[in-house]
């Protein structure tokens, strides 16, 4: 990157620093942050909506759907989130390939599943064998984003359900004895009333969630931990310019401090919304 | 091969009694049971004893970080701060390469890198962290009113902490304790997936799993199989945990009689 880093073996201390840090490879553990942030932006939206969509589900008055949501919330909370990543990244993939399959090939007369080999016709390859490299990468990463917002979906769902029961009943009753149906005592009523009860919940959410996106690496994404055991192992000087013993222990030690800030300025932030939001309410975290 | 005999390999392969490798073609259903049982046997081995011995050390750290001497506090407040604020599966990689280090300077410290030993320290200190916070918590919630009755009872030190201080916190922090005793458990299965390598293909249900699912390519069997044992462990988890429960709220009138499982706080 700098002009003096053309030979390496004759660099010392900080210029030799400088340079290694800045090496190509370098540059692709800088922007596997942004991954992380790009994830983070992508899935916390996304698992709000599935949130909301499990907690309408569980209090729902058709008894299927309503079945359905709080077993949703149930079994993704009683089981280790890591089982469902591992779970979901090939049950999502096989499901699309699947479908594909059923659409393109509907004279494929072979089965799906021959012994240990999940074999669809080539049209229903995802993504498809003659694709970029970038294409693999993007579709490896929206699997992540999905398996992600189906996870923690479920524990969002479990804080909307309780925020919306949360609201008082009187203002239900109220608004049904203005005639409301209930469609618009949901949506004008409740949802808008429910979010300062679910803001504490969801908080807590949020560093969660910030704290499960090393579990990327597992996804197969090339992320943080992958880059920083890729970079930290022992390098020879036959293969590379910078040659160094086994640093992975910084390399994990930096990545703790950036987790380390992110959820220390996350925290302060969200005091402060949490603040803003519950001025003027009568509930606990108000007035002190 | 009967499913007897199965489990009869495999029921214990996971702590190296048994057949010696694993099965490679023709997985049964039998097999995918047994197999992932005995990999249960590394999930209660890591979680009950990470959750007994960070019980012990969560009562000292709720109590430091509550303690009026800042040489006491400020490194309490430090150490949860560290471990709550930062994902287990760094700190998993972290602690691993530590003691590779650590290998290196003291030889006689190599059993440090095996994940009986080294992911288990790991576990104890997190869910010390997570633990204290959550008493620390409840420390602070003591009514009032029986702190001074124990002070007008005369009690002080020791005596008032044992009869009236710690029997209410652990009665208050119960429930959120019950919470992350569960989430503990779910931890564990983090282990083997972090650094920490298994010896001779003994390793936890989801290792063997997440081997079942490379081999067949169908996940769609051994996953479920994981998550029916999950769900196993979190109702007796529930059930352990209510029975003490009722006991640190015997003195109460019938209200709190059932652990309600609602939970609010997770991790």
């Amino acid at each position: 990157m700098f002009s003096y880093c053309a030979d390496p073996s004759t660099l010392e201390g900080l210029k030799w620093m400088s340079c290694y840090l800045t090496t190509a490879k370098h540059m692709s553990l800088y922007w596997s942050f942004l991954t992380v942030l790009t994830l983070l932006a992508i899935t916390a939206p996304a698992a709000l909506l599935f949130g909301f969509g499990g907690a309408s589900a569980a209090r729902s008055r058709i008894a299927p759907l309503r079945w359905f949501g709080k077993a949703y919330i149930a079994i993704v909370r009683g089981v280790p989130d890591i089982a469902f990543f591992l779970f979901f990244v090939i049950a999502l993939d096989q499901a699309f390939e699947w479908v594909r399959h059923q659409v393109k090939c509907p004279d494929w007369d072979e089965p799906i599943r021959q012994g240990n080999d999940f074999i669809v016709c080539q049209a229903a390859k995802l993504p498809l064998g003659n694709a970029p490299q970038w294409i693999h990468e993007v579709y490896g990463f929206s699997l992540a984003v999905l398996t992600f917002a189906i996870v923690f979906g479920a524990f969002a769902a479990n804080v909307l359900y309780g925020a919306m029961r949360a609201v008082p009943r009187g203002q239900i009753e109220t608004a049904e004895a203005y005639g409301m149906t209930s469609r618009q005592t949901f949506w004008r009523i409740l949802v808008p009333q429910m979010w300062v009860y679910a803001l504490p919940g969801l908080s807590n959410l949020w560093m969660v969630l910030i704290k499960a996106t090393p579990l990327l690496f597992l996804l197969g994404v090339e992320d943080i931990v992958y880059w920083a055991r890729e970079l930290g192992g022992t390098k020879t000087a036959r293969f590379t310019d910078y040659p160094h013993g086994d640093w992975r222990l910084w390399y994990f030690l930096a990545l703790l401090v950036f987790y380390l800030a992110f959820t220390k300025v996350s925290e302060v932030f969200l005091d402060r919304l949490m603040r803003r939001l519950s001025h003027g309410q009568a509930t606990m975290g108000a007035g002190s | 091969m009967s499913c007897a005999q199965t489990i009869l390999d495999y029921g214990l392969r996971a702590i190296g009694i048994g057949e010696r490798l694993l099965p490679r073609s023709d997985f049964t259903l039998c097999q995918h049971f047994t197999l992932i049982g005995s990999g249960l046997i590394w999930n209660i081995y890591f979680g009950a004893l990470a959750l007994i011995t960070g019980f012990f050390f969560a009562n000292a750290l709720a109590l430091a970080k509550a303690s009026p001497n800042p040489w006491l506090r400020k490194p309490a407040e430090w150490f949860i701060l560290v471990f709550r604020g930062s994902p287990l599966f760094i700190q998993f990689f972290l602690a691993y390469f530590l003691f590779l280090k650590l290998k290196v300077v003291i030889p006689a410290m190599d059993w440090l890198t095996a994940a009986w030993a080294g992911a288990l320290i790991v576990l104890f200190l997190n869910t010390a962290a997570y633990s204290a916070e959550i008493f620390y918590g409840a420390l602070r919630s003591i009514p009032k009113g029986e702190v001074e009755a124990a002070d007008a009872y005369g009690m002080t030190g020791w005596t008032k902490f044992r009869r009236v201080i710690w029997p209410t916190m652990l009665r208050l922090g119960w429930p959120g304790y019950t919470n992350e005793a569960i989430f503990l458990f779910h931890a564990t299965t983090l282990v083997f997936f972090s650094g920490f390598p298994t010896t001779r293909q003994m390793g936890d249900s989801l290792y063997y799993a997440n081997y079942f699912a490379d081999k067949t390519f169908n996940p769609f069997i051994p996953y479920p199989i994981v998550a029916f044992y999950f769900i196993l462990l979190t109702l007796t988890i529930i059930g352990i945990f209510g029975i003490i429960n009722r006991r640190l709220n015997r003195h109460l009138p019938g209200e709190t009689k059932r652990l309600k499982y609602r939970p609010q706080i997770i991790r």
